[in-house]
């Protein structure tokens, strides 16, 4: 079996949001860490792999220095890495990122491909739905849990409220929710050997079946008017009334504010 | 010359501080506090590999160098100078005596379970008559067939009662010499707890490092297999001298490692506390004893690092190993003294980690040869 997780290096929001004075992100200015979310899906990836034997290639697209996270991605247990990187690929949206990398998995056999939910930076959660509707396959999100079962993935989607049980053939793509799993630790012999293997170098000349207009900024239909970081809204106000008394609470501050 | 980490020992840096911070910094005030062995930390080490970090990997290492180690047990020692020693005593005192002087079998028997953390390790020379001067030891080996018996006792031993395999250093023989003075000829052996004759004495209540098992070892008739002497005959002084050369190593950055974790608590601490309106950082004092603390770490980090890479290169490195074991140790003793001090009242109460890191301190200065017995060391290559 063959698996494929899409990663991305994001800066770590964790320590807040620092902005550039044109309203992009300051990259250099906040630590890189591999995305939360993708992290989930390598560590589904990985456990795949120590029960079956499966081979895991990580893949990212980015600047050179995402070299760091698809190393992290071996110390931690995958056994390839490709990075998709070139010039004419930057600034990309969802709709270019996505069309590169579906480009750079033509170029290599999987049953399934995992990403993460979302990237911490964008918060779109588009990507991975879109490499599986570039590449014709199935593909289920949210992904609480994911078992392999034969040629097929059994994988709980969640909800808000509940989960749905679904069962697709193979190749398909998963995206995974960080709370799928806790991620394993990278193991020092594991930093070692990842600094001693090959990562695969790609760019523009690699992609398989992709229009030039289809990628980087110029290939970006989205056009980000204003970024901003999320903010916190307050703790609110909570109050026990019964139904009746309720309704005449939420219609009184409706009308305050001039909602209604 | 190049004093910058590469990538990978940069990476190897990112892992032991995630690890320290989020599985090992949470328990150390409650480890102190009841005097427990973290074993759910050890277990999870062993997990993560760091039970055996420069074991090649044919003996279920994970092949890295001692530069890695050495960096593995400062950061862990940042948060908790228990879960630092655990892992130095495992490491430096038992499996690497094994890996040096151990027979194939002995290397496959012992060293595969130790490195993947499967079993713990500890090192046995020291006597209740016997410290820096440990030619006084009293406990002998005798051969009876195919076995050493083993009788006396080892006092102070770390990761005692909790560790599976034990080496053991004894006297199989006295001789005289020209001069007809009688002469200690010491062995050194491998005992597995569970062997016959062999149980732990009382548990020392020790001011620092109180989550660490430091127990006496009581050897009556013990009986183990003939084949597991450690090295020649006779050898046992020399291995147990070039053990704690390597061990010395590990206690320093273990200091190194408690000297940091206290600036690291003492920069955030005189931001934060205010007196007279403005915070203590302000202060022109505290800024110079923040400055000094900062230089003599750096210097301490550059010793300690020179020993493990003189460790990976050099057939010998007594010298650069206690240089750097008592200029890491008097560092850190007098950072966290200075650090409580910065901390004023709060620095004696309990609930701050610094006070717990001042307590841990010390023993740096005393076990693996105190600082003394650095100094002979370091002078004696000079005189020699």
């Amino acid at each position: 079996m063959k698996i494929v997780v899409c990663i991305k290096q994001v800066p770590d929001t964790k320590g807040g949001v620092k902005f550039n004075p044109d309203g992009t992100l300051d990259r250099a200015g906040m630590l890189a860490i591999m995305n939360p979310d993708d992290k989930a899906g390598l560590e589904a990836a990985l456990r795949i792999k120590d029960e079956t034997g499966a081979e895991v290639t990580v893949v990212t697209m980015g600047l050179p220095k995402a070299d760091d996270v698809l190393r992290e991605a071996m110390a931690m247990g995958a056994d390839k890495a490709i990075l998709v990187t070139d010039r004419v690929l930057g600034g990309a949206d969802t709709w270019a990122t996505s069309t590169t990398i579906a480009g750079a998995l033509r170029n290599i056999d999987y049953d399934l491909i995992i990403t993460g939910r979302q990237a911490i930076d964008g918060d779109t959660a588009q990507v991975g739905p879109q490499i599986a509707e570039h590449l014709g396959i199935p593909v289920i999100s949210y992904a609480a849990d994911i078992k392999v079962e034969g040629d097929s993935i059994i994988v709980k989607r969640q909800y808000e409220d509940r989960y749905h049980e679904l069962k697709a053939k193979m190749p398909c793509l998963v995206t995974a929710l960080s709370e799928l799993n806790v991620p394993r630790y990278m193991t020092p012999g594991g930093i070692f050997d990842a600094y001693d293997k090959e990562v695969t170098v790609w760019g523009r000349k690699d992609l398989k079946d992709v229009d030039d207009g289809d990628i980087g900024l110029a290939g970006s239909p989205t056009k980000i008017a204003k970024a901003s970081d999320k903010v916190r809204k307050g703790a609110g106000e909570k109050v026990v009334l019964d139904p009746t008394e309720s309704v005449a609470y939420i219609m009184g501050k409706l009308k305050e504010r001039h909602v209604i | 010359m190049d004093f910058s980490l590469d990538k990978k020992h940069e990476m190897a840096r990112k892992l032991f501080n995630d690890f320290a911070e989020t599985e090992v910094k949470p328990l150390a005030q409650e480890v102190d506090e009841t005097e427990r062995f973290p074993q759910e930390t050890v277990d999870k080490m062993a997990k993560a590999g760091f039970m055996g970090i420069p074991v090649p990997k044919e003996y279920g290492g994970q092949g890295c160098d001692p530069l890695t180690y050495i960096m593995c047990v400062e950061e862990l020692s940042k948060v908790c100078g228990t879960t630092g020693v655990i892992v130095s005593a495992h490491t430096s005192l038992c499996i690497d005596p094994i890996l040096t002087y151990g027979t194939e079998e002995q290397k496959q028997k012992y060293v595969r379970p130790l490195a993947t953390g499967e079993k713990l390790g500890a090192f046995a020379l020291t006597e209740p008559g016997a410290g820096t001067d440990a030619q006084g030891a009293q406990t002998k080996a005798v051969l009876d067939g195919d076995e050493w018996v083993l009788n006396g006792s080892k006092c102070f031993i770390t990761n005692g009662k909790v560790a599976d395999v034990y080496i053991v250093i004894a006297i199989t023989s006295i001789t005289e010499d020209k001069k007809g003075r009688k002469k200690k000829n010491f062995s050194a052996f491998i005992v597995d707890k569970g062997a016959p004759g062999f149980s732990f004495g009382t548990k020392e209540k020790k001011m620092g490092i109180r989550g660490s098992s430091t127990y006496e070892l009581i050897f009556e008739d013990c009986r183990i297999p003939k084949e597991n002497i450690l090295g020649p005959e006779g050898k046992g002084f020399p291995i147990a001298m070039h053990t704690l050369d390597g061990g010395r190593i590990g206690i320093a950055a273990q200091a190194l490692g408690i000297a940091e974790g206290a600036l690291d608590r003492a920069i955030a601490y005189t931001k934060e506390r205010k007196q007279f309106g403005r915070s203590i950082a302000a202060q022109q004092n505290t800024q110079f004893k923040l400055a000094d603390m900062a230089a003599r770490i750096d210097a301490a980090q550059m010793l300690v690092y020179k020993a493990a890479i003189a460790k990976a290169n050099q057939k010998v490195y007594s010298v650069e190993a206690a240089k750097a074991k008592l200029f890491a140790a008097e560092t850190a003793m007098a950072v966290t003294t200075q650090v409580v001090q910065l901390f004023g009242g709060y620095g004696y109460i309990r609930e701050y980690d610094v006070e717990r890191m001042m307590r841990d301190a010390k023993i740096t200065e005393i076990y693996e040869g105190t600082s003394e017995v650095q100094r002979m060391v370091i002078s004696g290559a000079l005189l020699k």
